[in-house]
């Protein structure tokens, strides 16, 4: 059930929107926000407030590549791997988080902690490689800097 | 040198606050709009000024807004949208103005707003720009504080509304129809033109799409006037540009520079030069979905037509250095991944034909490339152009894939005659 | 019109279309995937890129989407040219990629668009040389079968199942090459239009589970045009058999009618004609074994006949030759129409009003245009399909009209057109018992008992015109929802008012029909579109004939003894005690039907019909419309039309009239001689000696395998191909090659076709009427002088009795319809028998969902599953009616509810 919270917020962003269906992408970051990834039953109820069938909804759910339609950790790692990135080396942080997490893209480390996914440029290329967790940016990376980093997420 | 867009940005500090903002001269363009000049006269001053769009197709934005039906027998509900969903990888660009100087993005759309008669306004921020969110947040509560924004703006009886909307990734949301569905709350497919947004636009009304920089240039030239905003820079085309550096230069960042000053100025006096150890190979001038420049065009002014008669294009105006220590099939191939992932799956060619790109230069890239590969490639430069696909994006894809073939084309070979890298750092593809 | 250049020879082509239609039209090859007729274009698949020149001077030119170019005078062209074919093959290239290329395994090889189109296009040699990426499919229940990995991502399918027939279920998912078109997870797909995608899919990703169980390839089956007989609106049908059974529906483009589409009930209700409960022989009841042969069986009914009292029950669900034999053998007198006699009164007045009232019936091509609906008593839906369908395209009309040729946007510009027209819809009022699946396009909705719908549209029809009966004692509400739905109909151009016999009520009927000639009397081009219950429901109704109640009489009372029952189950007619007094008091029962039923146990001789598929015959639709069927297949001798047992009973009784005739046509010569208004039914079909270049039309494609040795495990010799004498088609691939007349098109087929898109080949203008005009023939037009436009019958209100639930009729697509219910497929989507109880009473009465609640109507005991509705009105109650487990009684009627139940005493608030 949609907590009475993200109703009221859901509400907010239709009052925004001609329609209740255009706030639906709102209504799922709302959501997501909350519970940390949109499960079958989420994307349900969320279609049911702002009149979609599920279908319609995951439509578009399922077209965004941050809306995560699969249970995530807790903190998300968004690791850029855009062409400035590139460049600069980001594969030996990639690497690094590979070996250090014991995962790789798409998965999450056992203790749920983390999950790593590729993210196209963050937008900072003058300061490359760059990576973002949950909404922190980190910026001319280092091997050495990431333990400190990640430290800093439980 | 004047640095109109940048004057009041200073990296380690907040932006200004609305108080400090009007302090040093700020929304003094939206008083005179609304006192002075009717929405005609700001659509035919911007026309003047010879602005063109700063998102990278370089259109003349008086010219773009004047397609917009105006008078009593357009539609009642008209939009206005900045875009500010920069995700063309090697651009950051929008960031610093939007991180930087909020009011000045706000007050930039409230002119454009006025000038095509727009109640209903959207910033449509990319999700990963948190700070930029923050202190648009900030900013759009203090101008309708301050009554810049609502109802009645400054007793003129014109209303405006301002949401910001972030996104949640997909680049296609960067090409304007494309975010016009994602702000429906659709899939960012793009849209067939015509009917061009400024006829049929979000929910099927009336609407601009500008990019940030654009509107930033606004307030300017309603307050110091169209030759002013021309004179300021050293080409045909007018204005301050923000350009920017990343790869392996010294300083790699954004500057604000006339429109004009050359590729050499930029990368040598502002990006310091190539980092120790690494040679100029070549640069793509403004993002992804640009042609590669090489040496022998480091002394073209950066603005549109002389980038273009070149061969390539302006684009965002933020260069990405290829340096001498990484392998063009290895960059190339990095881009076309990124193309072939944010294909929004509409059109059979962008579809199909990015991830088959991708594919052979991956290939090419771990030694298993085959001579016919070349002509697959070819074949893909020629066919993915501009009206063969559905939208751009495909289009900019080759661009820097056809030039790449042209001017790195032994190192292609190499791979393929000698069936390994020569740069030997094998790209693991993403899952 | 517009000329055009195409690889520079001038073509005069209508100006505003799009250049791939036109291409088409011209008769050009040019392959196209994305584009569809009925839903325009979208520019997604660039696979009819042509070049395009800026004039006649410019020699490079520039590549262009032929379905995104609007045609305009003097464009220069080429399709021929080098560089759009190769981009064109390279399209089939990009498609390909991941393709299974499992042709020989696919349900779809041989009528398959791909297929044709990478043959079209000349790509020969798959370039791609890494692996194919796989996709899981999905169930979506009984009707189609999903193979994902074939997909090449037209986007056909969510456009024609959600933006055209508003489906919620099927949707595309994930960006870039993950596209996935399917549900959001595997279940059955909800829309009753979903067997399309078959058609709509230009390869095998949704494909016919139906015929998947006995699959046969298009150019395998033997095919004739037939017309569906699943309900009144008389869809055109390709039926498709091998080895004698039955394989497969397709849609048989009409442009007037059903144009691409069926629905489901349509598409997937022929497997009954497969069934075990066939009568395949017919019997004698008073012999062992009762199974006889033909001659036997004729001799024993004619001699029943002879000897007898006859009286003839007709059908709704049998031909109109079937009916006339009757008729003519029993004598007028003697036939009784085999339905309710509320069904036969409301049939009647629904002739009545099409013929004398001043509204026209459009067809449903005509219905898509209309720019304001309003719908009285019906649940289209579920009653006629293809008009709810239809009603769809409808609520398009004014934002078309209005915003769209404003802002200067073709209307084949499907993406643009629905970017600008957004949610916005025309005005559509829907008055019914209780909610339909169209309320969600409705400007306003009005749930209220038949009678209350009546008074609304008599209100409206009132408020139209004033000659039209006031109403008096309505509620504010309802004044002001009649004043607005009559001035919206009064603003439009193509005002339509859609009704029919399924609220069982006669003033919804008359309700309508005022409100149509009223719309009239105001000069407005008013449509009046009335639903009927069965396939020929209007033809029976032409053909005349009494009730069946006073068959009942004549029997009881000692006037007739011996009944012939035409295809009929008395059973689903009346109630099940009258019919068995009525059996009781028959000396001599003559069925003829092609399924066993309660009624063909009481037959004492029962001759084997063919059904719809083994027949020749003309059925008359909702709109007035003749259309001729024909047989698919040959039968045995022991099985034959109805029309053809009861002639050559005829025959053998030497009836004086009957004697006389020879052939099918005589039949229907004397038909049209007798009952005048049918004579435009000679008119559908040319006669049985028509020939074209000297040759018979040939049911089987010049691909049909193993004609000479399918049989040969039976008998190696080769038996001479039986013979058709009704008709001029041959039932084997010889015969004329190229189109035959449009009302006997037994397949779409053009070379480098195969696929149903040939339709095209078929078409004078592609999208528009079959070469030599649409079939069917049009035998009702409006009265040009109607006189009485305005019936006065103004109904009182719905009063609620005690203790008593007013039961008003439900229908089910998939269950409420004889036939089609005994197909496995639809079997399977048949509801639970169930009442509907509003919401408020089931409070009252103290019932929760699922709780039974018993009741009686006219002594039949009923005891169902309580199913809560919000919108049903309070004091009635629906039943789903025609369902295999819920016995038959005339509805609307009182159920005095079972003593057991107390309604819920007022609570007593104490001081």
């Amino acid at each position: 059930m949609l907590t009475t919270e993200e109703k009221h917020q859901i509400e907010h962003e239709i009052s925004l929107v001609p329609t209740r269906k255009a706030a639906c992408i709102e209504a799922l970051k709302i959501v997501q926000q909350n519970r940390g990834w949109i499960s079958d039953s989420s994307l349900a109820e969320v279609a049911e407030f702002v009149d979609m069938s599920p279908a319609e909804l995951d439509s578009v759910a399922t077209f965004y590549n941050l809306i995560f339609r699969r249970p995530v950790g807790r903190h998300v790692i968004l690791l850029c791997d855009s062409i400035s990135c590139y460049v600069m080396g980001y594969e030996t942080i990639r690497d690094h988080l590979y070996s250090t997490l014991g995962i790789k893209y798409g998965e999450t480390t056992e203790d749920g902690r983390f999950t790593l996914l590729p993210n196209a440029c963050l937008g900072t290329c003058d300061c490359a490689p760059a990576l973002m967790i949950d909404n922190d940016l980190y910026r001319n990376l280092t091997v050495e800097q990431l333990e400190e980093i990640l430290n800093k997420y439980t | 040198m004047e640095k109109p867009l940048t004057q009041h940005i200073v990296p380690s500090r907040k932006p200004l606050s609305l108080k400090e903002y009007e302090a040093v001269g700020g929304y003094a363009s939206v008083r005179k709009i609304l006192q002075e000049l009717t929405p005609t006269e700001v659509q035919n001053l911007v026309k003047d000024s010879n602005l063109r769009g700063r998102g990278g197709a370089g259109f003349n934005t008086g010219l773009k807004w004047s397609f917009v039906p105006m008078g009593p027998d357009a539609p009642a509900t008209k939009y206005l949208v900045a875009n500010a969903d920069e995700m063309e990888p090697g651009t950051f660009k929008d960031r610093v103005l939007l991180e930087g100087n909020p009011h000045q993005l706000i007050e930039g759309m409230i002119v454009a707003a006025y000038a095509i008669q727009a109640n209903i306004s959207y910033v449509f921020l990319r999700w990963a720009y948190k700070l930029a969110a923050k202190e648009i947040t900030r900013a759009i509560a203090e101008a309708y504080e301050a009554g810049y924004l609502g109802k009645n703006i400054q007793g003129s009886g014109y209303n405006l509304e301002m949401h910001l909307h972030t996104g949640v990734g997909r680049y296609m949301c960067g090409e304007e129809t494309a975010l016009l569905n994602a702000l429906e709350g659709k899939r960012a497919n793009p849209r067939a033109k015509p009917p061009f947004p400024q006829v049929s636009g979000l929910y099927g009304k009336p609407t601009i799409v500008n990019n940030v920089e654009t509107l930033c240039c606004l307030p300017h030239i309603i307050n110091n006037g169209a030759e002013w905003f021309k004179g300021l820079s050293r080409s045909a085309d007018a204005g301050t540009k923000l350009f920017g550096v990343s790869g392996r230069v010294k300083t790699p960042g954004c500057w604000e520079l006339p429109m004009g000053t050359t590729i050499r100025e930029i990368l040598e006096d502002y990006a310091g030069g190539m980092q120790e150890g690494y040679l100029f190979r070549g640069l793509l001038p403004g993002g992804a979905s640009t042609d590669f420049l090489v040496e022998e065009h480091l002394d073209l002014p950066m603005d549109y037509g002389s980038i273009q008669a070149a061969g390539s294009r302006m684009g965002t105006g933020t260069m990405i250095i290829l340096d001498d220590q990484t392998c063009p099939v290895g960059f190339v191939h990095n881009l076309q991944h990124f193309f072939a992932q944010e294909s929004c799956g509409f059109c059979t060619p962008c579809r199909d034909g990015l991830p088959w790109v991708e594919r052979l230069l991956l290939a090419i890239d771990k030694g298993e490339g085959r001579p016919e590969d070349m002509l697959a490639l070819e074949f893909h430069t020629k066919y993915l152009g501009p009206g063969n696909t559905f939208c751009a994006l495909a289009p900019g894809a080759m661009e820097p894939l056809q030039s790449a073939l042209k001017y790195f084309r032994e190192d292609f070979e190499q791979h393929i005659v000698e069936h390994h890298c020569p740069w030997s750092t094998v790209w693991q593809p993403s899952i | 019109m517009a000329t055009i250049y195409i690889d520079n020879v001038p073509y005069e082509v209508t100006a505003g279309k799009n250049l791939l239609e036109a291409c088409l039209t011209l008769g050009f090859d040019l392959p196209y995937f994305c584009w569809h007729p009925a839903m325009g274009s979208i520019g997604a698949c660039r696979q009819c890129a042509v070049k395009v020149y800026r004039d006649e001077n410019d020699k490079t030119g520039k590549l262009f989407m032929s379905c995104m170019e609007q045609v305009r005078d003097n464009l220069h062209i080429s399709i021929a040219d080098m560089e759009a074919k190769e981009f064109r093959a390279h399209v089939i290239g990009w498609l390909m990629t991941n393709h299974p290329h499992d042709c020989a395994v696919c349900d779809e090889g041989g009528s398959c668009h791909l297929q044709d189109m990478t043959v079209m296009t000349g790509h020969n040699y798959r370039q791609y040389r890494f692996d194919k990426k796989t996709y899981v499919n999905q169930y979506l229940g009984p009707f189609l079968n999903h193979e994902m990995n074939r997909c090449i991502q037209c986007y056909r399918c969510v456009r024609y199942y959600k933006d055209y027939a508003g489906g919620k279920d099927l949707d595309v998912f994930a960006a870039h090459n993950h596209l996935y078109f399917g549900r959001h997870e595997d279940g059955v797909l909800e829309s009753e239009f979903s067997g399309n995608l078959a058609e709509v899919c230009p390869t095998g990703v949704f494909t016919d589970k139906t015929l998947k169980q006995h699959y046969t390839r298009k150019w395998d089956l033997t095919t004739a045009p037939s017309v569906c007989h699943h309900c009144s609106l008389g869809c055109n049908i390709v039926a498709g058999e091998r080895y004698g059974s039955l394989r497969n529906i397709t849609n048989r483009y009409n442009g007037e009618v059903n144009g691409y589409f069926l629905c489901d009930r349509g598409r997937f209700g022929y497997e009954y004609v497969n069934s075990l409960s066939r009568i395949r022989k017919s019997l004698i009841r008073t012999q062992l074994p009762e199974a006889t042969d033909k001659y036997k069986a004729l001799q024993a009914a004619a001699s029943a006949i002879k000897a007898g009292r006859v009286i003839g029950i007709g059908s709704p669900r049998a031909s109109v030759e079937s009916n006339f034999v009757l008729r003519t053998l029993v004598g007028e007198n003697n036939f009784h129409h085999g339905v309710s006699d509320v069904e036969h009164d409301l049939a009647e007045l629904a002739l009545r009003i099409l013929r004398t009232g001043a509204a026209r019936t459009p067809s449903l091509k005509e219905v898509e245009k209309a720019d304001a609906v309003f719908i009285l008593g019906e649940d289209l839906t579920n009653t006629a399909p293809m008009l709810a369908l239809a009603v769809r395209q409808s609520v398009r009309q004014q934002p078309l009209l209005e915003q769209v040729s404003k802002a200067n946007i073709p209307v084949w510009q499907d993406a643009a057109v629905r970017a600008l027209v957004q949610t916005e819809k025309g005005p559509l009022f829907i008055a019914a018992s209780t909610n339909t699946k169209l309320d969600e396009l409705a400007t306003a909705t009005f749930f209220d008992s038949p009678d209350a719908i009546a008074r609304l549209g008599f209100a409206v029809a009132h408020f139209i015109h004033e000659e039209s009966p006031n109403v008096n004692g309505l509620t504010e509400q309802e004044e002001a929802l009649a004043q607005q739905i009559a001035m919206t109909l009064l603003a439009a151009e193509n005002p339509l008012i859609i009704s029919g016999t399924f609220s069982g009520s006669d003033r919804v009927l008359r309700a309508s029909a005022n409100i149509a000639n009223a719309l009239c009397a105001k000069e407005k081009a008013a449509g009046l579109v009335l639903t009927l219950p069965e396939c020929n429901s209007m033809g029976l109704a032409m053909l005349g004939g009494h009730k069946l109640e006073s068959a009942f009489e004549a029997v009881l009372n000692g006037y007739a003894d011996t009944i012939v029952i035409l295809e009929n189950d008395l059973y689903r007619r009346a109630g099940t005690e009258r019919v068995k007094q009525l059996f009781a008091a028959a000396k001599q029962v003559v069925v003829l039907d092609h399924l066993h039923h309660a009624t063909t146990e009481q037959a004492h001789i029962l001759l084997a019909a063919g059904a719809f598929a083994e027949a020749d015959g003309t059925l008359v639709n909702n709109e007035g419309r003749a259309q001729r069927f024909y047989q698919v297949y040959p039968t045995t001798e022991d099985i034959q039309e109805s029309w053809r047992w009861l002639f050559e009973i005829g025959t053998i009784v030497a009836h004086d009239q009957i004697i006389q005739w020879e052939s099918f046509e005589d039949l229907q010569k004397a038909m049209a001689k007798e009952i005048p208004p049918l004579q435009g039914v000679l008119a559908t079909a040319p006669p049985a000696d028509f020939r074209m270049a000297g040759q018979k039309i040939p049911r089987a494609p010049h691909r049909f395998s193993g004609r000479t040795a399918m049989l040969a495990n039976i008998n190696v010799s080769e038996p001479k191909p039986p013979e058709d004498p009704d008709n001029p088609m041959t039932y084997t691939m010889e015969g004329y090659r190229g189109q035959p007349p449009s009302s006997m098109i037994p397949f779409f087929w053009a070379p480098g076709w195969n696929s149903a898109q040939a339709t095209n080949k078929y078409q004078q203008e592609v999208g528009g009427p079959l070469r030599g005009g649409d079939p069917g023939v049009r035998l009702i037009e409006p009265d040009p002088i109607p006189e009485e436009i305005f019936s006065m019958a103004v109904p009182q209100n719905f009063q609620p009795l005690p203790d008593h639930l007013f039961i008003l009729p439900l229908y089910h697509i998939f269950g409420s319809e004889e036939l089609s219910a005994k197909s496995p497929a639809v079997a399977e989507r048949i509801p639970k028998p169930y009442v509907a109880i509003n919401s408020d009473d089931a409070l009252r009465l103290k019932l929760e969902e699922g709780q039974s609640l018993s009741f009686s109507i006219e002594g039949i005991a009923y005891e169902l599953p309580v199913k809560l509705n919000s919108t049903i009105p309070s004091g009635t109650a629906g039943l789903p009616i025609g369902l295999p487990a819920i016995a038959y009684t005339e509805l609307p009627a009182w159920a005095i509810l079972n003593k057991q139940i107390q309604w819920k005493q007022q609570h007593q608030t104490t001081f």
